[in-house]
């Protein structure tokens, strides 16, 4: 059994719509799992379950093999991190840190190293002494997280924390957050809509979308290999078409163009998927082999490195993307390949 | 920048409107006249000292502060609470009930007193005192709940749920954290809550009873005798401890954010 461990969880408002349909999620120690989907997917109330703040109406949470189902909140010993920071206006950044530690009534000495140790750790040193509003996003923002941590919590939970930051400076957090979680070992759950962000901080990313985990795998079998057509589409897959399967990894479109993926296969899938940049968009030769469909451009978007086309076809509208040393006018007739390992099947 | 002459003279005009028989007042308490009159012919300190003198005043005085202070002190502890749950759970009827808290601030004072005379003295007939601390306790309640909830609804909810993370009970992160970030509206709709009820005349005229009398009934009897500026005295003194009130809240508050 894993260290984390959500099983079937229901969660519904007033007992109407679904919010959370049979949640199952499992994870183990020392990882750092992404919650990652649309704004109403369900991300941010797993997280809620999680810690405690929402009472699931079906379902079980385990975590180290013991039921919290029915713990409240403030016995589960989780460092919470919100959106907003949540700092105490009222306390300075030492007081803040040392808070989950006085109501643990450690003696002083210990408080006093151990609020020390965290702000060394995420580098607010200097600043212990003043309030919260004379500090910097950034900064507040590593308060946060150090207020979290020094209570040694069994899970770390991040409700999209860098959402709040600019850009150059959210880049530079999740690294920080990332070393941070690495260094103490802590199991983290971790909610954003960021995809780039997300990829880049997470050992396992769960998608969400409308209450249910549509994909839970490593950031690269994501990317490389989505299962669903929700998980595709949000990770970048632009183009979808209707194919009929007619014997194991080949399908037949609507116009009888037969295509080859040597992609998982799996029964029952029958919509073909690929990314813009994954086409190869060539000159109309008049001589269609396996895996190609012609078409006239209709639309030509500049990208900087690259042009994107806007190709109708019979099988329906597709990108393609194609660097500028051969460059196509709106008009022109066009194939396009797409390549039988890139082609995957949803 | 183009200046509007004929805003500002209107602007102008209200103010003296508004001013200028406070003023006559404050001139009048310091005249040698025996009543109130206006110019006046030379300048005293004594109606003053008979304001101090005046044991129906001092005495009224008191009560007043002494009524005005535990009403508003009972309003805050039953107030504070009950502003918390509204602006925080999804209490039933929770609109509703705000505007019911707001009623006594919109419903004419007379119909507010007669209603509490109707209740406290003849139906229930509470003793006059106790009748008193719970008439101005129910005049103060509105304010309290309206001032410290919209202080609570400013308030980011997540400091609670973080405070919940990290070991608080409901009750204690009510205590450490909601607070010690309430108390400028706390101290705020205490003394809004305490001036309007020092100031109240209809639900005290109502209430007293022999032996028994309000600062501002005991000004009325007063004037129904005696026109004598003494009245002007008294007046200005209340006038300063209002102003005094009222620049606390500016200084702590704001004025605008509670109005």
């Amino acid at each position: 059994m894993s260290y984390v461990e959500l099983k079937d969880i229901r969660v519904s408002y007033d007992n109407k719509a679904n919010i959370l349909k049979d949640l199952n999620l499992s994870i183990e120690k020392g990882e750092l799992v992404s919650l990652l989907g649309p704004s109403g997917c369900g991300k941010t109330t797993t997280l809620r379950v999680i810690a405690g703040l929402i009472e699931p109406n079906d379902g079980e949470f385990l975590v180290d093999t013991q039921n919290l189902t029915k713990v409240p909140v403030h016995k589960r010993e989780f460092g919470m991190v919100f959106q907003s920071y949540a700092l105490f206006p009222h306390l300075t950044i030492k007081e803040n840190v040392a808070f989950g530690l006085k109501l643990r009534k450690e003696k002083k000495n210990s408080i006093d190293k151990k609020v020390k140790d965290i702000l060394a750790i995420t580098g607010l040193e200097e600043l212990g002494d003043r309030y919260p509003k004379q500090l910097s996003g950034g900064q507040r923002q590593r308060v946060a997280l150090a207020r979290a941590l020094v209570i040694e919590p069994k899970l770390l939970l991040l409700d999209e924390p860098l959402s709040n930051l600019d850009a150059k400076l959210r880049l530079a957090m999740r690294i920080e957050i990332k070393r941070i979680q690495r260094q103490l070992g802590i199991t983290s759950v971790f909610v954003t809509h960021d995809q780039e962000e997300c990829f880049s901080i997470s050992d396992r990313v769960a998608v969400m979308n409308k209450g249910v985990i549509e994909q839970f795998d490593t950031p690269e079998e994501i990317y490389n290999n989505p299962k669903t057509e929700f998980v595709a589409r949000f990770i970048g897959f632009e183009n979808f078409f209707e194919l009929t399967p007619t014997e194991e990894w080949n399908y037949k479109a609507v116009d009888g163009t037969v295509f080859h993926s040597t992609r998982d296969w799996e029964p029952g899938k029958h919509t073909g998927t690929i990314r813009p940049d994954d086409i190869e968009i060539t000159r109309n030769n008049k001589q269609n082999e396996n895996n190609m469909v012609s078409g006239i451009i209709k639309v030509r978007t500049f990208l900087g490195k690259s042009y994107q086309y806007e190709v109708e076809t019979p099988i329906g509208k597709l990108l393609a993307n194609k660097t500028d040393d051969v460059v196509y006018q709106v008009g022109d007739e066009v194939t396009l390949s797409m390549p039988s390992h890139k082609l995957i099947i949803v | 920048m183009r200046k509007n002459i004929g805003l500002k003279i209107f602007a102008g005009l209200v103010f003296a409107f508004l001013l200028v028989p406070l003023l006559i007042i404050i001139v009048t308490s310091f005249g040698t006249n025996t009543t109130i009159q206006f110019p006046i012919k030379g300048f005293t300190l004594e109606w003053y000292s008979k304001v101090f003198n005046n044991e129906a005043f001092m005495d009224s005085f008191f009560l007043s502060l002494q009524v005005a202070f535990i009403a508003t002190l009972l309003a805050l502890i039953i107030g504070v609470p009950a502003a918390y749950s509204l602006a925080r759970h999804r209490v039933f009827g929770r609109n509703w009930i705000k505007s019911f808290f707001l009623s006594p601030t919109i419903v004419p004072g007379l119909v507010v007193g007669y209603a509490m005379y109707q209740f406290i003295v003849i139906k229930f007939q509470f003793p006059i005192i106790q009748g008193l601390f719970l008439g101005h306790f129910l005049i103060c309640l509105p304010y309290v709940i309206r001032v410290v909830g919209s202080t609570i609804e400013q308030l980011d909810f997540s400091i609670e749920e973080v405070s919940w993370t990290l070991g608080c009970t409901k009750l204690q992160a009510f205590i450490k954290v909601v607070l010690p970030n309430i108390t400028s509206g706390i101290f705020a709709s205490f003394m809004l809550a305490f001036i309007n009820s020092f100031n109240n005349i209809p639900v005290s005229q109502f209430l007293s009873g022999p032996g028994v009398t309000m600062l501002p009934t005991s000004l009325m009897n007063y004037i129904e005798y005696n026109y004598d500026p003494s009245v002007s005295a008294l007046s200005v003194i209340l006038m300063l401890g209002t102003i005094v009130l009222m620049y606390v809240i500016e200084k702590t508050l704001g004025l605008a954010s509670i109005s």
